[in-house]
Order: C-alpha cells, then sequence, then structure tokens
C-alpha cells in the first residue's frame, strides 16, 4: 500500500463495499459441497485490503457484509459481520509493505499475500466468529468451531486463487514506476 | 434503489419516524434480545414486532420471500445445532428430563428442548425488526441516520457511496459476465473442476476490478475539488428534525433493553431456568 489521500480511501470504502456486496449477493459460484456457494467477495477483499490498507480492509469487509445480510432480512449475524471485518484489518496489516502500483506484484509479494490471507482467515473464522457465537447466542462450541473451519478453509482457496490471480492481472496492466525511459 | 433492499414506500406512523430513531431502535432492540436468553422477554419482543408491523402497513406477501428463506436458514441450523451437541441445554440448565431415549448419543431432554425453542425465540424476535427496518427506511436517509447515531460522517458517506454504486455496479457485472460468456467463459458448468470455475471468476472480475479503480479515482477527484473533508461536520440533505414519535419509539426501546439487563440480573444470568 502507497500513502492515499484520505478522500480516496473513503471512495474506496464505498466502492469496495459495492463490490464485495454484489460479489456477495448475486454471484453464485456452485462448489463442490452441494446448496454451498464459494464467496469470491473474498478473494476481492484481499485485493482491495492490499491496495488500500487495513482501515479501508475492515470497513469494506464489514459495510459489505452487514448490508448482505440486510438485504437477506435475517437480521445481522453480528458475530459473521465483525469476523469479516477482522479478516480485512489483517490483510490489509500484513500487506502493508506491498505496494502493487509502485513495484509490481512479484513471487516474494505473491508469498506475502498469501500467508497474510492465510493467517486472516484462520484468525477470523477459525477464532473470533466461534467465540463470538458462543458468547452472543451460546452455541454449542463444538458445531461452530467446525463451521468456522469449513467456511475459513473455503474462504483460503478461493482468496488463494481469485485475489492473487486479480493481483497479478492489476500489477501487469499497471505501467511501473521507472518504466519510462529518457529517449537520447 | 433497485429493489435490493425491499424499501416499501407507504404512509404511516412508522415510515414517518426518522431513519435515525428508527437505527437506534433498531440497534437496542437486537442487543437486548442478543443479550438475553430469558424466554418471558423472547415472547414478548415477537408480539411487540408483529403489533408494529400491523402499524407499518406492510403486508406479509411483501416480505414473504424473506420470511420463507429465513425460516429454512433457522430450521436448518436448529437441525445442525441438535446433531453437534444434543446435550448442550442439559449442560446450560443442570437438570436432565428424558423425553426419550432416541438413537445413540442423541437422546431428546426437555432443557435440550427448551434451549432450542430459546434459539428459535431470539430469531423470531430480532428478524421481524430487521425486515421493518429494511422495508420502511429510505435507503438514502440511511447514511444520514448513521452519522446522526454518532457514526464519523465519513463512514456514513461511504455507506452511502456503497448503497448509491450498488445498482451501478450489478449492472456493469451483468453486462461482463454476458459479454465473457460470449467469448466462451463460463461459470456454472458441471463438469468443470473448482480450480478451473475459480480462475474463470478471476478472469470475469478482472475487467470488474479496473472499471471500479477508474470510477475511484473519479469521484474521489469530484469529491476532493468539492473540498469534502474540509470540516468536522456536514448537513445531510435527507435528514429530518425529532418530533413526538421518534422520542416515544427511542424511551421504549430503551426500556426493553434496561429489562433485558435487570432480566440478567434477577436470573443471576443470561438464562431463565424453570427446571429448579
Amino acid at each position: 500500500m502507497n500513502k492515499k489521500s484520505p478522500v480516496v480511501t473513503i471512495v474506496a470504502i464505498g466502492i469496495g463495499a459495492a463490490l464485495f456486496f454484489v460479489l456477495g449477493r448475486f454471484v453464485a459460484i456452485p462448489s463442490p459441497v452441494p446448496n454451498t456457494n464459494i464467496s469470491i467477495q473474498y478473494g476481492l477483499l484481499a485485493f482491495m485490503a492490499t491496495l488500500f490498507g487495513p482501515i479501508a480492509g475492515l470497513l469494506i469487509a464489514f459495510i459489505g457484509h452487514a448490508l448482505i445480510d440486510f438485504s437477506y432480512g435475517w437480521g445481522i449475524w453480528w458475530s459473521w459481520v465483525i469476523a469479516s471485518g477482522v479478516a480485512g484489518l489483517v490483510m490489509g496489516l500484513g500487506t502493508k509493505k506491498v505496494d502493487i502500483e509502485k513495484n509490481g506484484f512479484g513471487t516474494k509479494d505473491i508469498i506475502t499475500f498469501n500467508i497474510t490471507q492465510v493467517v486472516a482467515h484462520l484468525i477470523a473464522w477459525g477464532v473470533v466468529a466461534p467465540v463470538l457465537d458462543i458468547l452472543i447466542y451460546s452455541e454449542p462450541a463444538n458445531k461452530v468451531f467446525l463451521q468456522g473451519l469449513v467456511g475459513g478453509i473455503a474462504n483460503i482457496v478461493t482468496t488463494a486463487i481469485v485475489g492473487t490471480l486479480l493481483a497479478v492481472a492489476f500489477a501487469a496492466a499497471k505501467p511501473k514506476a521507472g518504466s519510462l525511459k529518457k529517449e537520447n | 434503489m433497485s429493489g435490493v433492499f425491499n424499501y416499501i414506500n407507504k404512509k404511516s406512523p412508522i415510515h414517518a419516524l426518522t431513519g435515525a430513531s428508527k437505527l437506534i431502535v433498531l440497534i437496542l432492540w437486537s442487543l437486548a434480545a442478543m443479550t438475553t436468553f430469558d424466554t418471558r422477554l423472547l415472547i414478548v419482543l415477537p408480539i411487540f414486532s408483529l403489533i408494529l408491523f400491523k402499524i407499518s402497513g406492510i403486508k406479509y406477501k411483501d416480505v414473504s420471500f424473506v420470511i420463507n428463506f429465513t425460516l429454512v436458514f433457522m430450521v436448518l441450523n436448529n437441525v445442525l445445532i441438535f446433531l453437534f451437541s444434543p446435550e448442550h441445554g442439559v449442560s446450560i440448565y443442570g437438570t436432565r428430563h428424558v423425553i426419550w431415549n432416541g438413537i445413540g448419543r442423541w437422546v431428546v431432554t426437555k432443557e435440550q428442548l427448551f434451549y432450542q425453542l430459546n434459539v428459535i425465540l431470539k430469531y423470531i424476535a430480532t428478524i421481524p425488526i430487521v425486515i421493518l427496518f429494511v422495508s420502511t427506511t429510505d435507503p438514502s436517509e440511511f447514511a444520514s441516520s448513521l452519522n446522526r447515531v454518532g457514526v464519523s460522517y465519513k463512514i456514513a458517506y461511504s455507506v452511502s457511496l456503497a448503497l448509491r454504486y450498488i445498482p451501478d455496479i450489478q449492472r456493469e457485472y451483468h453486462e461482463i459476465s454476458v459479454a465473457q460468456q460470449a467469448r466462451g467463459l463460463e461459470l456454472n458448468k458441471e463438469k468443470e473442476g473448482l480450480f478451473k470455475r475459480l480462475k474463470c471468476a478471476a478472469t470475469l472480475l478482472f475487467p470488474l476490478i479496473v472499471s471500479s479503480m477508474e470510477r475511484i479515482e473519479v469521484i474521489a477527484n469530484a469529491m476532493e475539488l468539492r473540498g469534502f473533508g474540509k470540516n468536522k461536520k456536514r448537513t445531510w440533505y435527507s435528514s429530518r428534525p425529532f418530533r413526538k414519535g421518534d422520542y416515544i419509539a427511542i424511551i421504549a426501546s430503551v426500556a426493553i433493553m434496561v429489562i433485558s439487563m435487570v432480566l440478567n440480573i434477577v436470573n443471576g444470568g443470561r438464562y431463565y431456568n424453570p427446571f429448579i
């Protein structure tokens, strides 16, 4: 991430949350397991958090997820909304040194990006979501931890593929700093 | 709004409330329902919300899709709870009254049934109020309400931008996906492996990301040119002053919150235990 004007961050949060919402609500990629869909919005989230930083990551996921819950009308499942926000936050924190727009997205960046997203998903779905489910809804521990783990692993795979491909393609399309040479 | 959020414009005392007071009611109400496991309160709350529905003039058929969808989700969740932890109620209430010996470890006890009844009541206590909020609050008033209840106006503006651009991005996504399908890219092919499908998704997403980045730049420039973020405060076109109804709604929801907290103290915990 490189330094950006606060207004750019605010707009990125708004547009990012809208993208997160549209992908989460309307784009259904059927997975091998019946009746479950793959949430490709987390690939987008990792990419946006890398570009715009931890605060943007946190708010994109939090607002996007809360709007999805609102639009379904099943109440706001706060434990999962907060977990999404935590995932976005961690993704932004871990990739602070990655600057796609300036340095591109090389092998080292790909490794940083993926380690970060694995850690982020493990914290969010392996710890935050189940613990909040137990605290708020008093659900049985083994159920929520298994749910969190299954969801977390699915999200890690999705983010690894969709997020990495997006970042690589975006870096390739952006002219790198210092790519222009003075002609003699 | 393109019907995503199911806002239904009618004339009723609930529609007339400001978005801010409805948001406060929503937050306090769901907090109260979230913290308590007291069955008596959890029975009263859904009755209240049904009365509110009646007042709002929203008909069952307007929201039936959402309700059915949620019911399926609720049943599924309850089945999962029982499968994973048939003795959860026993560990909460401390007694064990067996009704039916069941199969293997899945013994049906009164405590488990009572616990799952509470879980269901918790859903029924919160869901109608969310549906009511969504169908009676104009999305364009939502951002100003967030600001009114104390969220920084910059974040409120992000929410407002998100709501404004959801229909645009949705349309754009649809156009891109149709164009890519014409070129032979397919997302839903059953035969394709998971990896291939995700790769296709990334290919499909890429044009959307590029255009969204351009969009971010254009909007940010326009806002910066108009001096957005210069002052500490901001006024909203859609915000309205509080009236009598708003105060009544807020006081009532504060009362519910207080009752929920008092019950937590009286019961010596979050659970109302009829077994001792």
